[in-house]
């Protein structure tokens, strides 16, 4: 049996050891809003918070978070007060098709945990889950305006504005 | 696919044949105005189709169109909200895609490319009414919104006529003495007023006015503003559901794996090692695939992996990348042309002059949408119950009445999808859904790909090689061009996996759209088309065939320029002088861009490209460094879109720029290769992806304009490819004429 903390519930785990994370939660815990993109680790759709730190879920089997805290989308916020970085991604109106996205503020949100005002070049290193839509530019725009960087909607990109607060 | 049914109906007669067979008797009954009003769901009032109000004030607005990331829930709304006279908030307004497959539904730009306004006369109320009673209801081909700017407007303004009417009754006032604002009716004499929903239900009881008058431009409050999503909020907590969160009551989980070679059958199953795993509870042969049911996707993935099957490849194990594309090449030789436009005298013309001449050739592309591919579905009681992420539940009809076409029903929910581009157009999940939910009745059953399955089983967007001929006059303009491709027929295929009827090949216009419209002035044009057939799955891919032409046309008109040592902005605008919407897409471009500017620094170029596609002119400048490495990257694009009247400007941009993006993923990375009959790649890590730090700086500048609207899903991703690949010559000298190019000694740094 695997115990293990999910935005503050305990749950336990009668599944083999090395069923990854990301099916325990939405298979499961029916909690679907971290999603399933490629299996592999690489596109980010699965990323959620564990200990502080984004991880994928699809390359993280359930005997490794066992007795930890893990934080998906659903337990950022109520639905009534988003984060910073959600309100962000509202205002810059960043999804399309929005399938990618909780992963992108799963990473945004362990990014701006770790660097507050992170540069572009920061934002590039820590960002690299996959959007088919092409939300890129308004994903980075979002970030400097949660992170407080861009006071004004301004609707080009800043390159310096980041930078400038490294 | 805007196209398609015509070009089934017309090439199988049945147009006017099916009109004759049902009797204008019958057709008559098909209502395709969708304006009476009656009792709506979960006792709400029924205005129309579109719109029902409930008890507490919500807004229903049914929305037969898919959200794939488009912003067209927002879109339509927008433009019954128009005319409805109410606030658009997520609060109060719910968007939902109907259950309902109403003939009103259709969509009948995608079937017919006319706009249903403009259908006049008994032909074209035949062929209306026709596609209604399939009914025809997609949403693709950039359609939704040129189909329903009229339609949705007047709903709009059908129900709020209504709910004026019925208010006026209650105070015994004329209803022209009484107006809507805010979602309420007021009487300004009295300073009375009413909530739409206390009037609702005398409302749906009204007869529908005849002809109510629609707003002009001038007085539109929320079309052509920027509007926020309503489905934004939910995709920023995790509560948007995809087809993929489809959670119900003892569900399963499954997962396939189809034939590796294309075509190929199931020639035995042994599920020995698979059904010993904890949590498999089933293995069901599906022909082409084996499919494996199990307590959880890990469970069944798992066991799929333990299966051993051994295939019948039907013959197809020595298909490849090089013998399809050395096919191409014999069939531009010797293949039959099908011509689909010839101007002047071009044979006549090449003879005048020193030809020019280049071979372009594009590869198999996968769609790769976010979402893997699935479906739920659940047999029982003879019914079948399907929840997916579909661009048509015409085809999803269709799929699942294909695992068992004695079942006595299909209800379809249609949810949002993670992407599409084109890909859920098909119905091949569907039917294995259905299939699995027949083995195991009254369970529903999760069908879910890996992504694997996805990119090894894409409808992939047609590989073609095209080769294009010109000849410069002594006043530098161009006097001939000649194009001719050989590709495989993306509607031949389609049609054969999806539709009842088989049409496409040389005909299908998807081979050679973008290229027939050429918009130049040049004397002398032939556009022709040759065939091959191969079992390769093809479909469409955002832009469809414009995404093969616009890179060969838009690049040979970069080599014509610089052979007539032109200025390949000027060249262009010079050849446009006919056509003032184009010219003055390529006006503002040339400024927008700071096209006479010089670009400071080592290794830089700017490349241009202009392309129309879905009713909406596109211009896009790309401004690229490339180091001595063959290190590229793309540093700037600008866009100029002329898409007519705007809905939603902010949905524009973003669309534009998302289609960027698409298309340079695809430019630099994207190939899809086969050999042995069987796809390469498999995931991410062999069909790569651009990602946040590879992004251009984009900027979109839409063209104020008052003419009907045109799509914009699509129209900003052709243009992109010669765009940089001409700034590509520009900084290098090196021309590309091959994609992806990735394979051609550049790196996206």
């Amino acid at each position: 049996m695997t115990k293990f903390v999910v935005n503050g519930h305990e749950f336990e785990s009668n599944d083999p050891p090395d069923m990854p994370l990301l099916w325990a939660l939405r298979d499961r815990l029916k909690m679907t809003g971290t999603k399933f993109g490629c299996g592999i680790g690489l596109c980010g759709a699965c990323t959620v918070i564990i200990d502080g730190q984004a991880k994928r879920s699809c390359q993280v089997p359930i005997s490794n978070v066992a007795g930890k805290a893990i934080t998906t989308i659903e337990g950022l916020a109520p639905i009534e007060t988003p984060t910073a970085i959600q309100a962000a991604w509202i205002a810059e109106q960043v999804p399309q098709c929005g399938y990618c996205q909780s992963g992108m503020i799963m990473a945004a949100t362990a990014l701006l945990a770790r660097k507050p005002n992170p540069s572009d070049a920061d934002i590039d290193e820590a960002m690299t889950n996959i959007c088919r839509c092409g939300t890129y530019p308004r994903v980075r725009r979002a970030i400097h305006r949660a992170a407080g960087a861009t006071a004004s909607a301004q609707p080009a990109i800043a390159p310096a504005t980041g930078a400038a607060h490294e | 696919m805007s196209k398609l049914t015509r070009r089934v109906f017309l090439a199988t007669g049945v147009t006017v044949g099916a009109g004759l067979a049902l009797g204008a008797g019958y057709l008559a009954t098909i209502d395709t105005d969708g304006l009476a009003g009656g009792d709506g769901h979960n006792g709400a009032a029924k205005l129309n189709a579109w719109v029902e109000i409930r008890p507490d004030g919500t807004i229903r607005i049914a929305v037969p169109r898919a959200e794939m990331g488009q912003g067209i829930y927002t879109g339509i709304a927008m433009l019954i909200a128009e005319e409805l006279e109410i606030t658009l908030d997520p609060k109060t307004v719910i968007i939902e895609h109907p259950d309902e497959l109403l003939p009103v539904y259709t969509n009948f730009v995608g079937a017919l490319s006319k706009r249903p306004e403009d259908m006049g006369g008994p032909i074209d109320w035949t062929m209306k009414k026709v596609y209604a009673s399939v009914p025809f209801i997609l949403t693709g081909g950039s359609s939704s919104i040129v189909d329903g700017y009229h339609s949705m407007r007047l709903a709009g303004a059908t129900a709020r006529t209504m709910l004026v009417e019925a208010a006026a009754v209650r105070w015994g006032v004329a209803a022209d003495s009484c107006h809507a604002a805010n979602g309420r009716v007021l009487h300004q004499a009295s300073g009375r007023s009413v909530a739409y929903a206390e009037v609702a239900r005398d409302a749906a009881r009204r007869t529908p006015p005849s002809n109510p008058k629609l707003k002009t431009q001038d007085e539109f409050k929320l079309i052509g503003t920027p509007q926020q999503r309503l489905d934004i909020p939910d995709k920023t907590r995790g509560t948007a559901t995809f087809g993929i969160d489809t959670v119900l009551p003892d569900m399963l989980f499954a997962t396939v794996v189809q034939s590796p070679v294309f075509g190929g059958r199931v020639k035995s199953v042994d599920s020995t090692a698979a059904m010993a795993l904890p949590g498999v509870k089933k293995v069901v042969d599906l022909g082409d695939a084996v499919g494996v049911i199990g307590e959880t996707y890990y469970h069944a993935h798992k066991a799929a992996a333990a299966l051993a099957i051994v295939w019948d490849d039907q013959g197809h194990g020595g298909l490849s990348t090089a013998s399809v594309s050395a096919d191409y090449l014999k069939a531009l030789e010797t293949g039959k042309p099908y011509v689909k436009r010839n101007d002047g005298d071009v044979d006549a013309a090449l003879k005048n002059g020193q030809v020019i001449e280049a071979t372009y050739e594009t590869p198999l592309l996968a769609h790769a949408p976010m979402e893997p591919m699935n479906t739920t579905a659940l047999f029982k009681d003879g019914k079948f119950e399907i929840w997916s992420p579909n661009q048509s539940p015409t085809v999803v009809r269709w799929a699942a009445l294909k695992a068992n076409d004695k079942a006595k029903d299909v209800v379809i929910h249609t949810t949002i999808m993670g992407g599409a581009f084109g890909r859920r157009a098909d119905g091949d999940m569907v039917n294995q859904a259905a299939a699995l939910a027949v083995a195991m009745p009254g369970v529903p059953v999760k069908l879910v790909w890996s992504r694997e399955e996805d990119i090894l089983h894409d409808t992939y967007r047609p590989s073609a090689i095209a080769r294009m001929r010109g000849v410069i006059g002594a006043d530098g303009k161009p006097t001939a061009v000649d194009f001719k491709n050989a590709t495989q027929s993306a509607f031949l295929s389609f049609s054969r996996r999806n539709m009842p009827f088989e049409m496409g090949g040389d005909s299908d216009p998807a081979n050679i759209e973008g290229a027939v419209e050429m918009p130049y002035a040049i004397p002398n044009v032939r556009v022709a088309t040759t065939t091959i057939e191969t079992p390769i799955p093809l479909g469409f891919w955002r832009s469809v065939g414009n995404s093969n032409t616009a890179f060969y046309v838009e690049s040979f008109i970069d080599e014509l320029a610089a052979a007539a040592k032109a200025d390949p902005m000027d060249f262009r605008r010079d050849l446009l002088k006919h056509d003032p919407r184009r010219l003055a897409v390529a006006d503002a471009l040339k400024e927008k861009s700071g096209w006479a500017t010089k670009l400071e620094g080592t290794g830089r170029g700017r490349g241009v490209a202009l392309h129309t596609s879905f009713r909406t002119h596109v211009g896009e400048v790309a401004e690229v460094t490339v180091a001595a490495d063959g290190s590229l990257k793309v540093d700037r694009v600008v866009c100029v879109v002329d898409c007519g009247q705007v809905v939603n400007p902010n949905t524009v941009e973003a669309q534009v720029e998302g289609a960027v993006i698409f298309a340079l993923s695809a430019l630099v990375y994207g190939e899809i290769t086969i050999e042995k009959g069987r796809v390469v790649q498999g995931n991410f890590d062999r069909y790569d992806m651009v990602r946040l730090a590879q992004s251009p700086k984009i900027e979109v500048h839409i063209m104020p304009s008052r003419e009907l609207p045109g799509g914009i899903g699509e129209p900003g991703t052709p243009p992109l490819f010669a765009a940089v690949t001409n700034a590509i010559f520009a900084a290098t000298g090196k021309r590309i004429r091959k994609l992806p190019i990735a394979g051609q000694g550049f790196v996206l740094g």
